[in-house]
């Protein structure tokens, strides 16, 4: 069991205030869906979610562990707009790296996970050579890896084709099955059974 | 320790497959001392009184044309952000890309100093004394100059920002250096020097990641 408490999140950036006072609680198999319009701070909730940048006030722990606190982070995967990957590294390469910085899960493997999201065959591809779908569901593979219970997903969906999306959807789905609570921003209509949405 | 090991891997396998990233500074090296000669005059007395400065004075220069990719492109990129919000500790990351740094720029320009001591007319024991406090030093200047380029870390055209930041933290290092060299040439006691270039190894070896983390930190956020 896992759960999400933010209380009272307010943002500020420059001059601006982004959002004042958010507060929400997620539970295990809960999915939240984050709309707002552009500039209404969508990304930046995510990354104080993720401990990226700090809130002006309010409180935030998963499980009554605290933002930046090692089992914070150990629970946590962040996915924000760049790519994460090294464009000198084998795609292989870089997932490896990146699940290491995240939480390795030993029952799938790397070429497996890539194999999951239509990218057979590109375990000794270099980064710089794919696509900007190709990219994406390169990152986006490490959702079969991850061991994270509290997926930040800033737009997961961009530069994704019709079938990428329906795999992660899935994934998704099965994550929310399993127990783990997910928060995604999108501006795409998606099919998820999303449980909550807050709007910015 | 895993992680350690990992990102210091990664960090070789990307600059070896993009060699101009570590080979332009090297070759600025090599060029610019072996232009001292013509310059100035290639008279031995001459270029031997002036070598132990001119060899630290562009190994200084050189590393820090090689700074600015330190962090550039992996923030760039999205991946710095994921080593700040990973379980593992930052510091340790850091202390892995910044000793990848040094095997790539501060290790071949020891190596290389030798022929270039010979070549402004430095004696063995000088060139010996030279290899020594390049040895004790180059990693402190990859040190110091992780902290100056996580601190510039997002900023657009930092080039000049981040010699104002670091090329001051350079001097005690340049001065210890070039005196320990000058000094072994006339035969005179170096171990002061010697030490005070180890402590500095030793204390931005301790203080550099840390301070450099919590750069990163308040860079990104």
């Amino acid at each position: 069991m896992s759960k999400l408490i933010v209380s009272d999140l307010t943002c500020q950036r420059g001059y601006n205030e982004l959002f004042s006072n958010i507060s929400f609680e997620l539970n295990s198999g809960e999915i939240l869906k984050i709309s707002g319009a552009n500039g209404s701070g969508k990304t930046s909730l995510l990354k104080i979610l993720a401990g990226l940048n700090s809130a002006e006030s309010g409180r935030l722990s998963i499980n009554n562990n605290k933002v930046g606190s090692y089992d914070y982070q150990s629970d946590i995967f962040y996915l924000g707009h760049l790519p994460a990957l090294s464009p000198e590294l084998y795609c292989k390469e870089n997932l490896d790296y990146l699940t290491q910085l995240n939480n390795k899960s030993p029952d799938l493997g790397l070429s497996e996970a890539l194999t999951n999201v239509g990218l057979k065959n590109f375990d000794y591809e270099y980064a710089a050579n794919l696509s900007a779908g190709q990219k994406r569901r390169v990152v986006l593979s490490a959702l079969f890896i991850t061991q994270a219970k509290v997926w930040l997903l800033d737009e997961p969906f961009t530069a994704l084709d019709a079938d990428g999306i329906n795999v992660i959807e899935t994934q998704i789905t099965k994550h929310s099955d399993d127990g783990g609570i997910c928060v995604l921003t999108t501006h795409q209509k998606c099919n998820l059974q999303v449980i909550r949405t807050l709007t910015l | 320790m895993n992680i350690f090991i990992k990102t210091l891997i990664r960090d070789l396998r990307m600059s070896l497959r993009n060699p101009s990233s570590f080979l332009n500074p090297l070759l600025f090296f090599v060029i610019a001392v072996s232009l001292f000669p013509l310059a100035i005059s290639p008279e031995s007395h001459t270029l031997s009184n002036i070598a132990p400065g001119v060899v630290w004075v562009t190994c200084m220069l050189s590393v820090l044309l090689s700074l600015n990719a330190l962090f550039h492109y992996d923030y760039e990129n999205g991946v710095l952000e994921q080593m700040v919000i990973s379980n593992h500790s930052l510091p340790l990351i850091l202390l892995a890309k910044t000793i990848s740094h040094w095997l790539l720029t501060g290790l071949p320009i020891i190596l290389l100093s030798p022929l270039l001591g010979m070549t402004l007319f430095l004696d063995a024991e000088s060139i010996y004394i030279l290899m020594l406090t390049l040895l004790l030093a180059t990693p402190s200047l990859s040190l110091i100059g992780a902290i100056g380029a996580s601190l510039i870390v997002g900023i657009k055209n930092s080039g000049m920002l981040l010699s104002l930041l670091t090329l001051p933290l350079y001097i005690p290092i340049l001065i210890f250096a070039t005196s320990a060299v000058s000094q072994s040439q006339f035969n005179l006691p170096i171990n002061g020097q010697l030490y005070f270039l180890a402590s500095i190894l030793l204390i931005s070896l301790m203080t550099s990641p840390f301070v450099s983390a919590i750069a990163l930190k308040t860079s990104l956020d």
